[in-house]
């Protein structure tokens, strides 16, 4: 009757007025420029969002309680070409050292000083099983309306 | 459903629409098409999209074909990823844009 399906990588492909060189720089020294605060392990706020920058770097981020959480690890770091991380936060925004997926972007010069910047999450059928999927949505629903607030508000 | 006016601020509305009317159960193409402002091989196409991304799933019954969302859980997990990144994305986006230095083109910019 219902099939199992393996869900497609999310993938995302944008321009930025920038050289790839700054692209690079801001997705991983920036981070916490631009990530989003809505989202993060742990029951603390956000207070940092770190990439290490080299390959087995940590990917982490810090709380106003002290505490440190995990996300995953730097898979490859090819600046100003190619990223390459372990996401390892489960759709239940836990850290679960035993789930991979994995978050690549690519940043490649488009003429006039944009870049091109292809992401790319993958690995997607690692999440969940059947018998955690309802009670995921109904976190999700929440979750998510949280996040878009908070877009709505930075954008005006 | 509470976010459907949040979601209307992304991606296509049409598609979400009929992703949002197939979260609340399973539709053949033809129910699913009635009350939407665009022609039924318009949903198809979208239905097309929604099953390429491992949103939705579809089953023939009879002669015609039920789609609903993945079974699995999968498709509600990545239509969340996917709305996430499209934020998160676009505030690197905005960052990297960040007039800070005029000279763009300059690598050597240094912060």
């Amino acid at each position: 009757m219902s099939q199992t399906i393996t869900p497609a990588a999310i993938r995302k492909s944008f321009t930025v007025r920038a050289t790839p060189e700054k692209a690079f720089r801001v997705f991983t020294e920036g981070f916490d420029s631009w990530w989003p605060r809505t989202h993060h392990l742990g029951s603390s706020p956000l207070t940092k969002a770190v990439i290490e920058p080299h390959a087995g770097g940590r990917w982490y981020s810090l709380h106003e309680d002290g505490s440190e959480s995990p996300w995953g690890e730097v898979l490859a770091w090819e600046p100003p070409a190619r990223l390459l991380l372990a996401w390892r936060i489960s759709h239940e925004w836990g850290y679960d050292p035993k789930l991979l997926t994995e978050v690549e972007v690519r940043f490649t010069p488009a003429g006039g000083g944009e870049t091109r910047v292809d992401f790319e999450h993958r690995g997607l059928e690692r999440f969940g099983a059947s018998d955690t999927a309802n009670q995921t949505r109904t976190a999700m629903d929440g979750g998510w309306g949280l996040i878009l607030e908070a877009y709505r508000t930075a954008v005006g | 459903m509470a976010n459907a006016l949040a979601f209307a601020a992304l991606a296509d509305p049409t598609r979400r629409e009929v992703f949002e009317r197939l979260a609340r159960g399973p539709l053949p193409v033809g129910e699913l098409a009635q009350g939407l402002p665009v022609s039924r091989p318009a949903v198809s196409q979208h239905l097309k999209v929604l099953k390429a991304a491992g949103l939705v799933t579809d089953r023939p019954d009879g002669t015609r074909r039920v789609y609903q969302i993945d079974p699995h859980g999968l498709g509600q997990i990545r239509a969340w990823l996917d709305r996430f990144w499209d934020v998160a994305l676009d505030a690197f986006k905005a960052e990297a844009e960040r007039p800070d230095d005029p000279q763009a083109d300059d690598e050597e910019d240094q912060p």
